[in-house]
């Protein structure tokens, strides 16, 4: 396996230089919040297919180190005083270090058991985080919430320091997957979600791969939660820990591609700028909840694995010189990952 | 010591409405490997729809189950036809749980449209009626709550037990391939099984609506813990739930007289933690065998 290939570097080059000049072409403040929006999805979406799109482990509780990460960034703000300014996103890489280390015992947990089991107790993760938000009082505020300074940034370009943190953010993500996939570790995962009692038996060791892709999905998770507390300025424990943040990220990688490394992107592109337009022009809430309801139906139903596979089985299938032994049908090959 | 007591009632009493929402759930995942996370957010829809005929028609919520039970199992034979057969069997386990969670999302979206999101509870006239059993105070609603979903369950395991249908379900939660080379119409298992979760659903929701106020926002809180009774019974055991279910009403009333109530509510994380520490596989749960 080759690691950098050309168009692999391309493509890569390609997103970092769309991403760095967009701000410079667009000001209009709405426009950069839906931008943000998006990049921390894309983020959020690819971090957690590191684990759920790699290993086959499903995490439906991700949104709990969301919202671990936005509420560390207020505790550091508030009770340790770190000051206003740039100074809040130098902790950024500090909470995604001590979440990814903290994830250590849970992931150990967590990971005695699979599939739809491992799924649902995930699941309980979102709720004892957002139990421990409203009742450790004395340092979340509980129910009242907590805010933060607003940075005194220029007027004209207030929401580009939060943009170009949350793009660094994503960009790290997508280096953290692309080297994991092309690496062992890699190979572990893609055998563990294969079969993991066969991988077991070749002497791949499961459960330390598993727990450092949970632990490193976990750590990259909570860094756009922190950065997203700074620019909201103020959270409280049902807005931090939002079953909705799992539920978006899951849906946008499921529908680029889970396991792919642009997937999780691809699918954010599509979907944040549409829930962004539809959050601003309807309002409610309750909308919002069934265009998602029917987007994920419509993805799970007639494109079960995305975009970018998808796509990729109808060009080799076209092509009569490379046709696929199990034609289209088959599992998502497990000889890496491209694209 | 009498607040004990009186509160291990309570929590009995709320236990057995607890195992009949489960009841549904576990049956869903023996029979098609399905994890139904709609399961809240139709006992809410259930609660609505039974408060509904109570403030509009007068009806009785007890009365109500029986109008919604059908209706229930024909549209969980539908959501069954539609949302889950046409998953691939080898992916249907954990795709399920993403699909019925999108339903719950709609049902929750369409929920919040018409009733908006103040707390409702369905109030008929002996809501606040209690008899004096031994000493202890025992609430008429709640009572009578879980004396009909003891109904339900016998109803349900004599079907399990003693119907050709039953015997059906029960060979495939047992042995789905073996099953069918024997003549069992696993589809039709299938969508049956799921209208049945369905319809305990929504009569769970009719005496749910009675004993707590709720919104549309109510099932996280329900399916939260739901799964971890399922989990604590061993997954696909209906008598597994059933004790887990009685045991986790039990002890949560009987944490939140003696410590407080909001962390009780964490009581159940805690048994789910101690459970994967201890024994994965739940109470009468068989381990994991291959790729579960």
């Amino acid at each position: 396996m080759k690691r950098v290939t050309p168009a692999g570097l391309a493509r890569g080059a390609a997103v970092t230089a769309a991403g760095l000049a967009f701000p410079l072409l667009v000001t209009a403040p709405y426009l950069m919040t839906i931008a943000i929006f998006t990049v921390m999805y894309a983020a959020l979406a690819t971090s957690w297919n590191l684990l759920g799109g790699f290993s086959g482990y499903l995490s439906l509780g991700h949104a709990a180190f969301f919202g671990v990460g936005a509420y560390a960034e207020a505790i550091v703000f508030t009770h340790i005083g770190i000051g206003g300014g740039y100074r809040p996103f130098a902790m950024v890489p500090l909470i995604g270090l001590g979440v990814a280390v903290a994830a250590i015992p849970i992931a150990i947990v967590f990971l005695r058991v699979r599939g739809a089991t491992f799924a649902i107790v995930t699941i309980s993760l979102l709720f004892i985080v957002q139990l421990l938000a409203f009742n450790l009082r004395s340092l979340t505020n509980g129910a009242q919430g907590m805010s933060m300074a607003i940075p005194p940034f220029p007027v004209a370009t207030y929401e580009r320091p939060f943009y170009y943190a949350m793009l660094a953010v994503f960009l790290g993500s997508v280096l953290c997957c692309w080297i994991v996939s092309t690496g062992k570790l890699g190979l572990m995962l893609f055998a563990i979600r294969d079969d993991e009692d066969r991988a077991h038996g070749l002497g791949i060791r499961v459960t330390a791969a598993k727990v450092i892709a949970f632990c490193v999905s976990a750590g990259l998770f909570a860094m756009p939660g922190a950065i997203w507390a700074y620019y909201e300025g103020f959270i409280y424990p049902q807005f931090a820990v939002d079953p909705l943040v799992t539920i978006g990220a899951v849906l946008m990688a499921f529908l680029g591609g889970r396991g792919t490394i642009w997937g999780p992107m691809l699918g954010a592109l599509i979907l944040v700028p549409a829930q962004q337009y539809l959050a601003y022009s309807q309002g409610a809430s309750q909308l919002y909840l069934i265009g998602y309801s029917a987007v994920f139906l419509v993805i799970m139903l007639l494109m079960p694995r995305g975009i970018i596979p998808s796509l990729r089985d109808l060009a080799v299938s076209h092509n009569p010189f490379d046709r696929p032994a199990g034609n289209g049908e088959s599992k998502p090959s497990t000889s890496g990952v491209s694209p | 010591m009498h607040l004990i007591v009186q509160a291990a009632i309570l929590g009995l009493l709320t236990g057995g409405v607890y195992a009949l929402m489960a009841s549904g759930l576990t049956l869903a995942f023996g029979v098609m490997r399905v994890i139904n996370v709609a399961q809240g957010a139709m006992i809410v829809a259930g609660a609505y729809v039974s408060y509904t005929m109570f403030t509009q028609l007068q009806i009785d919520p007890f009365v109500s189950i029986v109008i919604m039970a059908p209706a229930a199992f024909v549209v969980g034979v539908a959501v069954q036809l539609v949302f889950l057969r046409p998953l691939r069997s080898d992916e249907r386990e954990e795709l399920s749980l993403l699909v019925t969670w999108a339903i719950a999302l709609g049902i929750e979206g369409i929920l919040g449209i018409f009733y908006q999101t103040t707390l409702r509870a369905t109030r008929p006239s002996y809501v606040n009626d209690s008899l004096t059993l031994f000493g202890y105070d025992v609430s008429v609603v709640r009572l009578a709550a879980f004396a009909a979903s003891c109904v339900i369950l016998v109803l349900l395991y004599l079907m399990l037990q003693h119907t050709r249908f039953g015997r059906a379900i029960r060979a495939t939660v047992q042995n789905p391939t073996a099953a069918s080379l024997l003549g069992v119409e696993s589809n039709r298992v299938a969508a049956y099984g799921f209208g049945i979760s369905v319809a305990t659903a929504t009569a769970a929701g009719a005496v749910f609506g009675m004993i707590t106020p709720f919104n549309a926002g109510s099932h996280y809180d329900l399916i939260s813990r739901l799964l971890t009774i399922i989990v604590l019974g061993g997954m696909g055991s209906l008598g597994g739930a059933v004790i887990a279910a009685l045991f986790m009403g039990m002890s949560e009333a009987i944490l939140a007289v003696e410590m407080s109530p909001t962390w009780a509510s964490l009581w159940f994380f805690v048994i789910l933690v101690l459970v994967l520490l201890i024994r994965p596989q739940g109470l009468l749960g068989t381990p994991e065998r291959g790729k579960l």
